[in-house]
């Protein structure tokens, strides 16, 4: 069972296919509920404290505005701990901010830079590119091997 | 500051989205009930939220696929169902992350159809989907019709 770093990290369909073939998704809602069931400073609504922005600084540099960083905390772990990762390119739903995209480029950087299998996809627009989706991601995590 | 002191600590909480002509959250809600032992399950309008120990929530969903395993999807949750920082009752308009989650289920019908398909085709058969990373050259048809388009 290997750990597959998803992209967009909120992504429904992403997380369920990754599941269903016998792996382990990392998403954005796996970091946040670290932070939510962990005792310490109310800082609501994520729990996100002024010490993310600092843990941030290992994958961005001090001069990378705080939204950033302080993004890279949740998502910078995960990046180190993945051993695959399914990218889904152009994702409406992964529009933001100037934090949120910043933040995106990055994490496609630093999932591109490692040496892990990858899988880069777009969303289907029809039937057919439904089926072709589905059978190269199932392709992909079967390939990962591990099934539980 | 404050002190925080967070409630349900140890137990997972995971959205159960139903898209299926056959079954309803309702549908769904009533069985996840039958079956649960000590975990929160909440009944929405695209399907449940189930919060509790992890093995117990994951042997709810593997029951709950059961009765539609190509139109039931999961996927994980940060807050414990009805959390005031996130519940719509408190903040009124749709709970964020909702559109994320809303906009996908526009591409989910041709997910289940997939899913359906390589049930019964080769899997090895089917032809790779489009590479995002491979720029091919453009066509000097598509070319002519992007002209004609900027021209009428």
């Amino acid at each position: 069972m290997a750990k597959v770093f998803i992209y967009p990290a909120t992504s429904l369909i992403l997380s369920d296919l990754v599941a269903r073939y016998g792996h382990t998704p990392l998403s954005s809602a796996t970091a946040i509920r670290e932070r939510i069931q962990t005792a310490g400073l109310e800082s609501p609504p994520l729990q996100i404290t002024p010490d993310e922005p600092k843990k941030g600084l290992k994958w961005a540099a001090v001069e990378v505005p705080a939204g950033v960083r302080g993004r890279m905390s949740l998502y910078g772990p995960q990046i180190e701990a993945c051993e695959a990762a399914i990218i889904i390119n152009d994702a409406d739903l992964a529009f933001g901010c100037m934090g949120c995209a910043r933040t995106n480029e990055l994490i496609k950087f630093l999932v591109r830079q490692k040496d892990i299998p990858r899988l880069d996809l777009y969303y289907p627009k029809s039937e057919e590119e439904g089926v072709q989706f589905v059978a190269a991601i199932k392709r992909f995590l079967d390939g990962l091997g591990g099934r539980k | 500051m404050t002190d925080y002191t967070p409630v349900h600590v140890g137990t997972v909480t995971k959205y159960v989205v139903v898209e299926s002509f056959d079954i309803t959250p309702a549908d769904l809600g009533v069985r996840a009930y039958e079956i649960a032992k000590g975990a929160m399950i909440k009944e929405t309008c695209f399907g449940l939220v189930i919060n509790g120990k992890e093995e117990e929530v994951d042997r709810i969903i593997t029951e709950l696929r059961k009765i539609d395993p190509d139109h039931i999807f999961v996927k994980d949750r940060g807050f414990p169902p009805g959390d005031p920082r996130r519940c719509r009752a408190n903040l009124g308009g749709a709970r964020p992350g909702y559109h994320g989650m809303e906009n996908e289920m526009t591409v989910i019908p041709y997910v289940s159809h997939g899913l359906e398909t390589i049930k019964t085709r080769d899997i090895a058969t089917i032809p790779p989907p489009q590479n995002p990373l491979e720029h091919g050259e453009l066509e000097i048809s598509r070319l002519k019709q992007l002209i004609e388009t900027q021209e009428s």
